[in-house]
């Protein structure tokens, strides 16, 4: 089924929400981050990449392997759909440092939370001159409900 | 000596949304300062006050970063091809 980004929900299929899952869970303690490729808002890859910093509470991609990857988008006429990273023990929602090192004003911002360990979850955001939008994540065409523990997210 | 420099989207307002331009240089500093002779704000985007490249900015000599080599004061080859990606990061 052809899927198309509104501005309003970020769609994934179920594959790749798990991948994202496994993928944070995969290196707990430490943040893991990745891109999201697409072409006209179908996901066509994602892309692990290496946590350079290799910290808990901070992540910076490894510039060697990104670019890696935004080659290969490029190569391939995809666009850069979505950036994401985990919060391993606090929630998904975008953090001071996520808001000011937010420098890809067109990608879609997902962060995983590991907060509960047995209820992971995902939350979708566009963040644009230091504002915060949160989408409505759709999986295989059903949207979830945001974590009603989350404080609201600004500009809805 | 003509240096190909492939500009990421966030970064195109400085080059009329041009992907890809091309500038002179001996070394990665030389080619910034032409490039920011012919598109205003590129220099400021790429170079902090102190001089170097600034820390969110990854720049690649033919896919290889900078920060392996001589940082913004690499030496660069004619032919040569240079990447840059603004990082992505956050906490």
């Amino acid at each position: 089924m052809t899927t198309v980004q509104s501005s309003r929900e970020f769609h994934l299929d179920r594959s790749t929400h798990d991948d994202l899952i496994e993928h944070a869970r995969s290196d707990v303690p430490y943040e893991v981050c990745g891109l999201l490729a697409g072409i006209d808002g179908r996901l066509t890859a994602h892309y692990r990449i290496p946590n350079a910093a290799r910290s808990m509470t901070f992540y910076n991609m490894d510039p060697t392997a990104m670019l890696a990857a935004m080659n290969e988008m490029d190569d391939n006429d995809w666009d850069l759909l979505g950036i994401y990273h985990s919060h391993t023990h606090t929630e998904a929602y975008p953090s001071s440092t996520d808001i000011e090192l937010a420098f890809y004003a067109d990608a879609v911002y997902l962060i995983v939370s590991l907060q509960d360990p047995e209820d992971p979850h995902i939350r979708a955001f566009d963040i644009v001159d230091g504002e915060v939008c949160e989408r409505t994540l759709v999986i295989d065409g059903e949207r979830c409900a945001a974590d009603p523990a989350a404080p609201a997210a600004g500009n809805m | 000596m003509a240096i190909e420099v492939r500009v990421p989207t966030v970064l195109r307002k400085h080059t009329d949304g041009e992907r890809r331009v091309s500038g002179d240089g001996d070394h990665l500093r030389e080619l910034i300062n032409d490039l920011g002779n012919r598109h205003d704000g590129l220099r400021t985007a790429l170079v902090a006050d102190d001089g170097s490249l600034h820390r969110f900015i990854n720049v690649y000599i033919n896919d290889e970063d900078v920060r392996f080599m001589k940082g913004i004061d690499t030496p660069l080859s004619d032919g040569d091809v240079v990447s840059i990606l603004p990082a992505v990061a956050g906490g």
